[in-house]
């Protein structure tokens, strides 16, 4: 049996990672393969698989001495669906040769990852999905259907897809989920234009898509069960980092009001405080939910995290276009652009309100969030549910 | 301009092993000696304080002496644990004048001079629960709003929180800080109606009254702002279990009650309210939390995380209490159900030791948020 990985340990790897690859000298999709290999990419994962078996705590010592030696990370904005969902997906559900075939390039940035959830007629009710997966005499299955709000689709090498296999089932029995190949001759990505003037997210068109069953994540049919995973996952990675205070979208408002004194009015002054306290808390509230987990003592706030900052994330910026007055009348650019990260910092007020927008909607609308609280954490009856027992192609539409 | 200073350290938000088991005795304590039909009549009697349920707290627990040093016969804990004590006593609106003397008059006398002398003696009294002392301001007044509020010992001091059932005052005059005692001559200690019946107020009318200088002016000043900056601070604490209790009632009796052939708690309109609610209370752990944790290490950063969680907790504590009040339907406005407690305490919480916007006002400078 080998030695349980502690602190000590785990920062004797890191230096001797860094000494063998010194970041200054070495390439950057060299040195994450390194410190995927040396079982540093995330700590927590098993032993080949880039990680230590070792506690999740561990890991922000190894961030922090990476960090101050200048090694190069792996922009994990950039991959965030391959890291935040795909990853932890795989690792629950995959089979040892998904494992190893995809989790290395998806830490190390070189395939970026997508999910194909959403459909125009299932985002909140997403188990209403209606592309169909059907199996052909080679045992492949054969995708058709239409998915929308697909984040990085046009520069995804993978993606994460549900699709129904069994339409005479209940909608969440007939579901399985599959790892989409995007070089697929029959995926087609199309910018999907928002209100931000931008096309940062696509709609993907499936038709005769040809997915080998090898690429199939968990058992046929339990294709919901599995996507629970990856939305759990989803939701708690929002929350989880120490963030500084005036660290989110209360900063830009804040440092504006201390520059601008000509722009103050007793009205603006009374909402900003009002807001700076209650984001203030809202980072406590992150913090609270850090310690607990760094305790090893989860707890239900997770859930609500998204909720509060989906909330205070509009007001301020609403207030924050207003408080502008004159400018706050400009935009800073229509023209339609495909960014690859969402970046609210760098922007000006307009986008951060009409981005903002998005917050409540997007990772599951603030409704169904609400709706998840109510029931799993305080325990209240759900509503009566007229399509449990109704065979999906027996529902109206 | 810069952006305000980071907190100097993280602070610990989490509870310790030892506050739980604290939290464990008081609430057992509560449970069995201040339950709803006990506090409802203890309301309605003369002696809305429980002497059993003071001695039992006080020194069966040891609550009232957390604050104050081992070398001075308290516990030597800290605003951590008293905190905790406090959620407690909010979330059973437990009638006892824990905040007032075990935190507030006892953190005003720890900023004195405590070698020996009168200062010492009386925290060592109000450490043990043998005496109750309450500082004579008015039960509204602000951290950053302390100061003298008479001249000499002459004259009145209306809305002093708790004077009815304490064995001394706490007077900040011009001349300095006086102890003096309640049943001394010269001292008038006139009931008021309060609003928040578990709370009792009461005007304080000295006339020529006599009493012991604890401090002088500027020391007296100091010591009055760090009794209510602790005070504002783990009200709170006292919030959060109000709101915790309102809560959690409102969940159940909505899970029972039924209308329209189901559980009224299963409509998405009450239970998103609910869960708003949920999200509410545990941003306000975090915030008083923070405040407690800040006060207990003596932080630079206590005055703005004070401020923040008066700020929030205030508002958070009045709207689980209407909430609850609402939710419960017509046995809500009843005086047998005690959610009118509850809102009736919320309420008065809301103003005492200032309000949400004069703790704004607080973090308006603190953060460096100026007004125009």
């Amino acid at each position: 049996m080998s030695p349980a990985v502690d602190a000590a340990e785990v920062r004797r790897r890191t230096r001797e990672l860094l000494a063998a690859h010194p970041p200054a000298t070495t390439a950057r999709t060299d040195f994450l393969g390194a410190r995927f290999d040396a079982g540093l990419a995330w700590v927590h994962y098993p032993v080949g698989l880039g990680g230590l078996d070792a506690p999740r705590s561990l890991q922000q010592a190894v961030d922090a001495e990476l960090a101050a030696a200048d090694a190069p990370d792996n922009d994990p904005r950039r991959i965030g669906i391959g890291l935040g969902m795909a990853a932890p997906t795989i690792l629950e559900f995959g089979t040892d040769e998904q494992k190893r075939r995809f989790l290395r390039p998806l830490w190390v940035g070189e395939e970026v990852w997508c999910q194909l959830f959403s459909e125009p007629g299932a985002g909140s009710d997403l188990a209403a999905l209606a592309t169909r997966a059907v199996r052909d005499g080679t045992g492949d299955w054969i995708v058709d259907g239409q998915k929308v709000w697909t984040s990085s689709a046009h520069l995804a090498r993978w993606a994460i897809l549900i699709a129904r296999t069994d339409p005479d089932l209940p909608k969440h029995r007939g579901i399985s989920y599959f790892i989409c190949d995007m070089t697929d001759p029959g995926v087609e990505v199309r910018p999907l234009r928002q209100i931000t003037g931008e096309a940062e997210f696509n709609e993907v068109f499936l038709t005769g898509v040809r997915i080998p069953d090898s690429h199939r994540l968990g058992p046929v049919g339990e294709g919901w069960k599995v996507a629970q995973t990856t939305l759990m996952n989803e939701r708690v990675s929002i929350g989880g980092s120490r963030i500084p205070r005036e660290g989110g979208m209360i900063g830009p408002v804040a440092r504006t009001w201390r520059e601008r004194p000509e722009l103050r009015t007793p009205d603006t002054h009374q909402r900003l405080l009002t807001l700076w306290v209650e984001a203030e808390v809202a980072r406590l509230t992150g913090e609270r939910l850090r310690q607990q987990l760094v305790a090893g003592q989860p707890g239900p706030e997770g859930s609500g995290m998204k909720l509060a900052f989906a909330r205070l994330n509009q007001e301020i910026s609403g207030l924050e276009v207003e408080l502008l007055g004159d400018e706050g009348l400009l935009y800073g650019d229509w023209t339609m652009s495909r960014p690859e990260l969402v970046d609210f910092t760098g922007r000006d007020a307009g986008y951060r309100y009409l981005r903002s927008k998005g917050n409540s909607i997007e990772g599951g609308t603030s409704e169904v969030l609400l709706n998840i609280v109510a029931e799993r954490v305080l325990g209240l009856p759900a509503e009566p549910r007229n399509d449990k027992d109704v065979a999906w192609k027996d529902l109206s539409r | 301009m810069t952006a305000p200073a980071q907190p100097p350290a993280t602070p610990d938000l989490l509870y310790s092993r030892d506050e739980e088991d604290l939290r464990s005795a008081v609430r057992a304590l509560l449970a069995d000696r201040a339950d709803a039909p006990k506090v409802i009549a203890a309301t309605e009697s003369d002696t809305p304080y429980d002497p059993r349920l003071w001695s039992s707290l006080a020194t069966g627990i040891g609550a009232a002496g957390l604050l104050v040093p081992e070398s001075l016969g308290g516990l030597g804990a800290s605003h951590r644990e008293a905190a905790v004590v406090l959620e407690e006593l909010g979330r059973a609106v437990a009638p006892a004048p824990y905040l007032t003397s075990s935190v507030v008059a006892t953190e005003t006398l720890l900023a004195l001079d405590v070698e020996g002398g009168p200062v010492a003696a009386l925290l060592g009294e109000l450490a043990s629960g043998a005496r109750t002392a309450v500082l004579a301001v008015p039960f509204a007044t602000p951290p950053a709003g302390a100061g003298a509020v008479l001249t000499a010992l002459d004259g009145t001091v209306r809305g002093v929180a708790d004077a009815a059932v304490a064995d001394v005052l706490l007077v900040p005059t011009a001349e300095g800080l006086y102890a003096v005692g309640t049943a001394d001559p010269g001292v008038a200690v006139q009931p008021l109606v309060p609003l928040d019946l578990t709370r009792p107020l009461a005007a304080v009318t000295l006339t020529g009254a006599a009493g012991t200088l604890l401090a002088d002016g500027d020391t007296s000043a100091t010591a009055v702002r760090r009794g209510l900056l602790a005070g504002a601070g783990l009200l709170a604490s006292e919030q959060l279990g109000l709101a915790e209790w309102c809560l959690t009632e409102t969940v159940r009796y909505t899970r029972e009650r039924h209308q329209f052939n189901r559980p009224v708690g299963s409509f998405q309109s009450l239970k998103h309210r609910m869960a708003q609610l949920w999200l509410k209370v545990v941003s306000a752990r975090a915030a008083a939390r923070n405040a407690a944790d800040a006060l207990a290490t003596g932080s630079p950063d206590a005055p703005l995380a004070v401020a923040v969680a008066q700020a929030y907790c205030s508002g958070v504590a009045v709207h689980a209490a209407e909430e609850c009040v609402q939710l419960h339907g017509g046995i809500g406005m009843t005086w047998e159900h005690p959610a009118h407690l509850y809102l009736k305490r919320a309420k008065a919480d809301s103003i005492a030791y200032g309000t949400a916007g004069r703790h704004r006002r607080a973090v308006a400078e603190l953060a460096e948020l100026p007004a125009p």
